[in-house]
């Protein structure tokens, strides 16, 4: 055990809401120093936690004391948490993307000339430095815009560490990240641990986070569970795993239990262009094909192409199509445009479920039904006492954790918002579906409940094209796993015979078709 | 109904009332409804009895008929997320070509009416084609339409009135004829409110029957009947009134249009497949577009809609008053807007009713009414129509933001807590997620 000096101690934290105790007595301490991770499950009440942290919630609307470098805090706002050196780096980035980097290092602190100006000069020089220690190489008047998501999280650090930050909370910084961006963004923070800044961090990852923590807090509804250290107690995921949901789970995957038919999809020599840059192809020249009954697993680095050809594929979503053929039971379709698809018996769940995939304004029928209202009703005119009834049926089928097929579905978990896309789209009654990573932001437990949803499609003779940044899930679950670089396919291996180095390995060189011994 | 059991039954009968105008997301209508009641008594009072005078009432729906239509198309246009601030303009347009077609080419007024609406019909896809497959904002494109139809009236009038004949503007100033034995009452007015009052019943009966299809729990049966004879003591208390106006007036022709117009949209908006795709398009059209909705399409329709619409509130207000001029429809888009997003409308688009914006429309037109009646002076009207929108959605905003129930939204959200108690894992409103909304309602 490590003797170094504790630089926060949170005590007894209790916050309610109207009805709900998100936080209950809870507890947290973080030494000098130390990279500290806390796990649990969505709707534990870990983000709830940092918000008290930050002065989010101000003093006085939760009970409990924070001890910040010896002394007694109280926050009433982000701006008094910042002074005192703790900063909050959000999922979604607060960046402004018409600014560039040094405007928005310097937002809301900006370096005064005499005359109470802004002093150009010295913003840019700082950024430059700035920049220099999260490791970015780019232009500091590069517009936030033309940076890519890992790089933009860079330079959410570098403001961090502009406001001279001495404990950084990090909430999922990785998951939007490929895993060579997730890996230089670890790496960073362990050297600002080196430079004795104290990280938080909240991951789903939880390799990631045996890896670079040095102790895990596990919050479950509501309540500190155990402290853990990484190197004293010996912790694993599973052990992880088994401290945020109560339980051990015995077996992440479920069992591959359907039978393998024929060919019935079929895409041939698929191009497709960039849609505002003409000659840049973003799939070239791609085809593969589905089996009744198989999942077929998409891997790939973020931006090699795979939600490009999975969303051109359907209904021309995506880019310029230029090229290539897709055939159905044999048979050449035409897919020009979503309608089209969907009448084909394609469905697409979308990586994004709160941007693309549902309407948040509906509640929990509406959005089941949205994809194929022709289903319930008559001419134009909706059945809704059949709406009723079919949201009903899924609702009980996919375990949907709901009182009421009434409730908005802005108001569910991330892991019920994705049962309730998968629903939309099994109302749809497709042959082929293609889900572009169905567990992303949702809890293990959930996950484990999507995998079986998966399986069961299979075994019901569909098809399914799952994309995963997640190696082991699509080692787990799929059947086949075909890899995707710069926009083509580069292999095509059966998952009982794939391992993660050897994917990685086609994910990231397209030299085609590593043959196996 | 024993003493022992007293304190639960009365929670019990806070929630059941509160279904009474059906589940939460109908609590805004009601807060505006509440509004427009409370309006109504007030002038009622500082009026001394003027504000319910059977010929105020008349002139109220007769003056107000053509803004409220233009309401009905315009929350089409907002939930869909865009704006039109054509339509007085179109509506000017088209009472003045309508009136030409009348004096110059003698058209009988059944056939200039369907060429207005076919004059509509042209300008709504013109207005459609830019909005939809152009992709110009609709705020440009009807910026510009109100300019291009104020101007074509102007040229196509050379700035002149237009009179109409009689039998045309029947549809402006026209009442209910009468018939049969005199009591003193409108027997035509009479009948009406006896079939709306029908009408209500048999629409209650059938929403009890399709709850208990979807084998929800419905309010117990005494909330109904509360509800019902509140409704037709409304309905015949309004018919009494309407049939007891001056002689050879009653329930006004433009009152008609506007009732029928009113139930063939909310079945539109509520019960079809197109509008139920307007609320996915102002929802998230992202979302839409990848769910098989022709955006384009829909667009389309809601733009054209609202200048046929329009049209027809064009031709009802040149009937009322005899004659087509070059100041008709100033300012009309206005109060449409406001009305629609008094009756709880979202800027940004995906929510909003036809009937909250008619109570909206009409908690304008009780303004306006009651305020002239009291001598108020129209600069001083326009300050307080002003500050009532302002506050209407300003009270709406504040309370999503804080997280904070309206004052008649708090008992539905007190239901909502219990129930969600009985759920083992409450999920549900957990504010975990808030992170990544943070204009939604996060508890504070």
């Amino acid at each position: 055990m490590t003797t170094e000096p504790i630089i926060l101690e949170m005590r007894s934290i209790t916050k309610e809401f109207p009805g709900v105790k998100a936080l209950d007595r809870v507890s947290l301490t973080v030494k000098a120093g130390e990279i500290h991770s806390i796990c649990g499950e969505n709707g534990a009440g870990k983000s709830t936690l940092m918000k008290v942290l930050s002065g989010v919630y101000p003093y006085g609307t939760y009970e409990g004391d924070i001890i910040f470098q010896g002394s007694e805090c109280r926050f009433k706002d982000i701006k008094s948490s910042e002074a005192a050196g703790i900063v909050i780096i959000h999922q979604e980035l607060a960046l402004i993307p018409e600014l560039s980097i040094t405007e928005n290092i310097f937002l809301g602190n900006e370096p005064r000339g005499r005359f109470g100006n802004i002093d150009w000069v010295v913003a840019k020089k700082t950024a430059i430095e700035l920049l220099a220690r999260v490791g970015l190489a780019d232009d500091p008047d590069t517009q936030i815009k033309n940076l890519g998501v890992g790089k933009q999280q860079l330079v959410e650090i570098a403001k961090a560490l502009h406001k001279s930050v001495k404990l950084l909370i990090l909430d999922e910084p990785t998951a939007a990240l490929n895993e060579a961006d997730s890996q230089h963004l670890l790496d960073l923070i362990l050297g600002l641990k080196g430079r004795g800044i104290a990280s938080i961090m909240i991951s789903h990852k939880l390799n990631e986070i045996e890896k670079i923590s040095d102790e895990i807090t596990i919050i479950r509804d509501g309540k500190s569970i155990e402290t853990l250290n990484i190197q004293a107690d010996g912790v694993n995921e599973d052990r992880i795993i088994r401290g945020m949901v109560g339980r051990t789970l015995e077996n992440r995957f479920p069992d591959r239990n359907s039978k393998i038919g024929e060919v019935f999809f079929e895409v041939k020599n698929w191009t497709v262009q960039h849609p505002l840059t003409a000659e840049r192809m973003v799939v070239k020249n791609s085809s593969f094909s589905v089996r009744r009954g198989e999942v077929v697993g998409f891997a790939g680095l973020m931006g090699a192409g795979r939600t490009e050809l999975a969303m051109s594929i359907f209904g021309r979503s995506y880019g310029t199509f230029i090229s290539g053929q897709v055939f159905m039971n044999g048979k050449e379709i035409q897919l020009r445009n979503v309608a089209e698809a969907i009448e084909n018996g394609l469905a697409y769940v979308s990586e994004d479920r709160k941007a693309l995939g549902l309407n948040l304004l509906d509640d929990i029928k509406e959005s089941v039904v949205s994809a194929k209202l022709s289903k319930i009703s008559r001419g134009q005119v909706i059945d809704k006492v059949k709406e009723h009834n079919i949201a009903e049926e899924y609702r009980k089928s996919l375990r949907i954790k709901t009182p009421t097929v009434q409730e908005g579905v802005n108001k569910l978990s991330g892991g019920n918002q994705q049962k309730v896309v998968l629903a939309k789209w099994m109302f749809t009654d497709p042959d082929l579906l293609i889900l572009d990573e169905p567990t992303r932001g949702i809890d293990v437990g959930a996950k484990t409940e999507i995998y079986g949803i998966i399986r069961d499609l299979a075994a019901q003779g569909k098809g399914v094209i799952m994309i995963s940044s997640e190696l082991p899930e699509l080692l787990g679950v799929s059947d086949r796993i075909l890899t995707i670089f710069e926009g083509a396919i580069t292999n095509d291996i059966p998952a009982s015979e794939a391992d993660p180095e050897t994917l990685m390995r086609s994910m990231t060189s397209s030299k085609k078709k590593v043959t196996q011994p | 109904m024993s003493a022992t059991t007293e304190a639960p039954k009365k929670s019990g009968g806070i929630r059941d009332l509160s279904k009474m105008f059906g589940n939460g997301s109908s609590t805004r209508q009601v807060g505006i409804l509440g509004a427009l009641i409370v309006i109504i008594i007030l002038f009622q009072i500082l009026t001394g009895g003027l504000t319910l005078d059977p010929i105020n009432l008349i002139n109220l729906v007769n003056q107000n008929a053509y803004v409220l239509i233009l309401a009905i198309g315009m929350v089409m246009v907002i939930i869909a997320g865009h704006i039109d601030l054509s339509v007085g303009s179109v509506a000017a347009f088209t009472g003045i070509i309508v009136a030409i077609s009348m004096q110059s080419w003698h058209f009988p007024p059944l056939l200039a009416i369907v060429f207005g609406l076919v004059v509509g019909t042209l300008i709504g896809m013109w207005q459609g084609f830019w909005v939809a497959y152009i992709g110009v904002p609709a705020f440009i494109v009807t910026l510009a339409g109100m300019l291009i139809f104020r101007g074509g009236n102007q040229f196509v009038g050379n700035s002149q009135s237009i009179p109409v004949p009689d039998s045309f503007a029947i549809i402006g100033n026209g009442f209910i004829p009468d018939f049969g034995p005199q009591f003193g009452f409108s027997n035509g007015t009479l009948i009406l409110g006896l079939l709306v009052a029908v009408a209500v019943v048999w629409q209650e009966i059938r929403e009890r029957q399709t709850q208990r299809k979807m084998g929800s729990e419905s309010a117990p049966l005494w909330v109904s009947v509360v509800k019902v004879v509140i409704l037709l003591a409304v309905v015949l208390y309004a018919t009494y009134l309407f049939a007891t106006g001056r002689p050879g007036t009653s329930y006004p022709v433009s009152g008609i249009i506007l009732g029928v117009l009113v139930l063939l949209y909310s079945f539109i908006t509520r019960n079809t497949t197109f509008g139920r795709h307007i609320y996915a398009v102002g929802g998230n059209w992202h979302a839409a577009e990848l769910s098989g909705v022709n955006i384009r399409r829909i667009n389309f329709l809601v733009m054209m809609n609202m200048s046929i619409l329009a049209a027809l509130a064009g031709m009802i207000a040149v009937g009322r008053s005899v004659a087509s001029g070059p100041g008709d429809g100033v300012g009309w888009e206005l109060d449409a807007i406001a009305a629609v997003f008094i009756g709880g409308a979202a800027v940004s688009g995906g929510i909003g009713t036809i009937v909250g914006s008619i109570v909206g429309g009409f908690v304008i037109a009780v303004l306006n009414n009651g305020l002239q009646l009291l001598g108020v002076g129209i600069d001083r009207v326009q300050i307080i129509k002003g500050l009532v929108l302002l506050l209407a959605v300003g009270i709406d905003v504040y309370s999503k933001k804080q997280g904070r129930p309206s004052i008649i939204g708090r008992f539905t959200r007190a239901r909502r807590i219990n129930e969600s108690l009985d759920v083992p894992r409450v999920v549900p409103t957990l504010p975990e997620e808030e992170t990544a909304r943070p204009k939604s309602t996060t508890p504070n």
